[in-house]
């Protein structure tokens, strides 16, 4: 059984976990019972780990939507010799958008995957085939037949049940198979309940079946319509707003960078990573989306777990943190998985956690100023906290790091991790914490200096990735957007221009060159889908909007069918690759449609000393 | 205060702690994986269907219901004229193995959300049910509970007539 291409994959989830179906009908991708917790479903990792599948037998063609404004999933088989059939999948959301999932007025299971299978025209033989493998497919499961309640999944810590209408019988390697042959009018449903710790509770099917599969379409629209965005691209940017919620934790309000791990960056690579953690890096993008398109709760949740995440480190910051701020990510190999498309090693956790990163106090401040911008309010601990941090930049920003990209070679003086430290000092100056102003404005004079004359390569007339190198590196781009550069000045044109002619792949953009090994890791790399983002909102801030739609519209051709972009994309065929889906892609996708469609996202020059 | 009325305390007293350390046991077998037997749950399913109110019930009528058994094990030493741990130890695992082999397979009949394997679960009924020995809650679960009813009855049996 061969690997799907990643873009092949369609999400679903239920804001505590992820689930990722294929184009062919299997789910091959979930953590339970949380975005972070060991697989259950994992054959996206290795064929045997793990997969629920459900298709027509046969040869068929396939095509797929988002059920309009949600995250329940259509997938259509058009079955040689006539027939048709729809699989809907979905995990269940209660009836009441805004309820609280532990007030529901009956049991409901912890998760919940519905798959509605229906004939909808000809006849269709529909084949099943369930084979959960806990722990990464280390765990060997049996099944137990309880009556009408449907099959038990033993031998594993946790409840789990699947009930439904398709008679299923045990195959080899603890797998339930069946067939059921259905005719146009006709629908069946299997539902997969999971509870970690408590009593089973297994749900209904037939009528009401339906109705959690209409309270979840109802849940996620509600949840859709609260978008304010009015400018062009619509449909990508609500897109990009329902991955960011199936990413956004309901249990702590965290962002995850992407629900799955170790999905390569190059197929046969070693550049695969966890990425199931929230990234600082994110943060103020993040904030930016969910502010500037009226998702003002998911806003105030995730600042709310920023700031509170991040005071087990303080006064220091830590690059990542897990869904409830755990700091300790160690990273391990699972030695025992082939990896996708043997793209070995499959990583758990995450080595990058404990590098030093100073761009991430600028991302954290200026997430914290877009929240204050946008008309929210500081308490005092809250104020006392951003005061720690101040001092933290202040006494760590002429230090090397590892930067934006967590290379893993030697500390090195980013010059975008100073702009962020420059950033960080400047919206501090600016937050009335009752600091030293003055002092204040001395380090943001100091930093910029140091940039201008360490981060500037007056022969390539760029801003250079690092001190003492004369390497583009693609975060320069948002220079302009932090408001340290204006977009027009000179040194920030130069900058969009050596950039893009130095890591521009077709058109599109790479993060940095990889043939100097800039990030300590050997190998190449695909296109980095947010860097061209970042120039197409360069490029509208700039003003050279055609340009920016060209681009942005490029862009846009590169999702999968159903709008969903992975970390990276295959220069010259245009595919996803890499962790999938991703927030920084989706983020960055609406930030740009944002600068070419309503409004410019130039932070203005807050300092003075602004160029 | 009437050496009556001190006696009372006394049994209430221990009754709680006794009920604490049972239910510590529990919520560790349930917490490390073992069982996903939740007594308090079950109790609390039978009056609500809301998970965080049907918990916070469940463990007021447990705590309550740990009073009431405290006052009859008060009752069984007497009678028996034996106390001390090993006897409370042996009174908890008989009453441990009451609840696994007669009282939880009759749930599904008593409970109002307790699915059962004939019928299938309907829009109220959907709690798995515990079927022989409490063993659909994972195959730990008799183990942990006889412990859980050991302990309790250890430490009454140590405490209630001293």
């Amino acid at each position: 059984m061969s690997f799907p291409p990643i873009g092949d994959y369609a999400a679903i989830g239920n804001c505590r976990s992820v689930a990722l179906v294929s184009r062919d009908g299997a789910l091959e991708w979930l953590c339970l019972p949380t975005f972070s917790s060991p697989s259950v479903f994992g054959a996206i990792l290795d064929r045997g780990a793990g997969h629920f599948s459900v298709r027509p037998r046969g040869a068929y063609t396939v095509s797929r939507r988002y059920v309009p404004e949600t995250n329940v999933l259509e997938t259509t088989f058009q079955v040689a010799g006539g027939g048709v059939l729809r699989l809907t999948d979905c995990m269940t959301l209660p009836a009441e958008p805004t309820a609280d999932l532990q007030s529901l007025p009956e049991l409901d299971p912890e998760h919940e995957v519905l798959r509605q299978v229906a004939c909808v025209a000809g006849e269709v033989e529909v084949e099943v085939e369930f084979a959960p493998r806990p722990a990464y497919g280390r765990d060997k499961v049996r099944f137990v037949r309880r009556g009408r309640l449907g099959w038990q999944v033993c031998d594993c810590h946790f409840g789990a049940f699947l009930n439904g209408d398709i008679e299923l019988a045990p195959h080899e390697r603890a797998t339930l198979r069946g067939t059921a042959r259905l005719r146009a009018g006709e629908e069946r449903w299997l539902s997969f309940c999971y509870d970690e710790s408590e009593v089973s509770v297994i749900t209904p099917l037939g009528a009401w079946a339906r109705r959690r599969l209409e309270d979840t379409i109802g849940w996620w629209r509600f949840w859709a319509r609260q978008c304010r965005y009015g400018g062009e691209y619509g449909d990508a940017v609500l897109r990009s707003a329902l991955t960011l919620k199936l990413l956004n934790s309901a249990t702590s309000g965290a962002v995850l960078a992407a629900p799955t791990t170790s999905l390569p960056e190059a197929i046969g690579g070693s550049r695969n990573w966890d990425y199931r953690y929230c990234w600082l890096r994110d943060s103020a993008l993040v904030l930016y989306a969910f502010f500037r398109l009226g998702f003002l709760e998911e806003g105030d949740g995730f600042l709310g777990w920023l700031l509170h995440a991040t005071r087990l480190t303080w006064p220091k910051l830590q690059v990542m943190y897990d869904l409830y701020g755990e700091t300790r990510l160690t990273e391990r190999e699972l030695t025992h998985l082939s990896g996708y498309r043997g793209s070995r090693p499959v990583r758990i956790g995450n080595g990058a956690h404990a590098q030093l990163q100073l761009d991430i106090y600028g991302e954290l401040v200026a997430a914290v100023a877009e929240y204050v911008r946008a008309g929210g309010e500081l308490d005092s601990s809250e104020r006392a906290m951003l005061a720690g941090l101040a001092r933290t930049v202040c006494r760590m920003w002429r230090l090397p790091d590892h930067g934006i990209w967590e290379t893993r070679r030697e500390p090195r003086h980013h010059t975008y991790s100073k702009v962020m430290c420059w950033v960080a000092i400047d919206r501090l100056r600016r937050l009335e914490l009752g600091l030293d102003r003055a002092s204040l404005e001395r380090e943001c004079i100091a930093i910029r200096e140091d940039i201008e004359a360490n981060g500037y390569s007056e022969v390539k007339r760029s801003y250079v990735g690092y001190y003492g190198g004369d390497e583009p590196d693609a975060s320069l781009l948002l220079l302009a957007r932090h408001g340290y550069c204006a977009p027009e000045h000179p040194r920030m044109q130069g900058t969009y221009d050596y950039v893009t002619r130095r890591l521009s792949r077709g058109g599109l953009l790479a993060r940095f060159p990889t043939e100097s090994v800039y990030d300590g890791v050997v190998g190449d790399e695909n296109v980095f889908a947010p860097c061209s983002f970042w120039a197409a909102e360069y490029l509208a801030n700039v003003g050279r909007r055609e340009e920016a739609k060209a681009l942005f519209e490029r862009l846009l051709g590169c999702a999968n069918d159903v709008g969903l972009y992975a970390e990276e994309i295959v220069a010259g065929t245009g595919e996803p690759i890499g962790n999938f889906p991703q927030a920084f892609t989706h983020v960055s996708l609406i930030s740009a449609a944002m600068a070419l469609t309503v409004e410019k996202t130039v932070h203005p020059p807050l300092s003075s000393q602004g160029k | 205060m009437t050496e009556t009325s001190i006696q009372i305390l006394h049994v209430l007293l221990w009754g709680l702690i006794a009920t604490g350390a049972m239910s510590g046991v529990q919520f560790g077998a349930q917490g490390l994986g073992y069982s996903r037997l939740s007594l308090p749950f079950l109790i609390g399913t039978m009056f609500t269907g809301e998970r965080r109110a049907a918990n916070v019930a469940g463990m007021v009528f447990y705590l309550l219901g740990g009073w009431l058994f405290a006052f009859i094990y008060y009752f069984v030493f007497v009678g028996l004229g034996r106390d001390g741990w090993l006897a409370g130890a042996l009174v908890g695992l008989a009453h441990g193995a009451i609840l696994l082999v007669a009282l939880l397979p009759l749930l599904p009949y008593l409970h109002p959300r307790m699915a059962s394997e004939y019928d299938g679960p309907s829009y109220r009924r959907r709690l798995q049910p515990p079927g022989f020995l409490a063993l659909n809650y994972g195959y730990r679960t008799p183990l942990s509970t006889l412990v859980a009813h050991a302990v309790y009855g250890a430490i009454l049996g140590a405490t209630l007539l001293r």
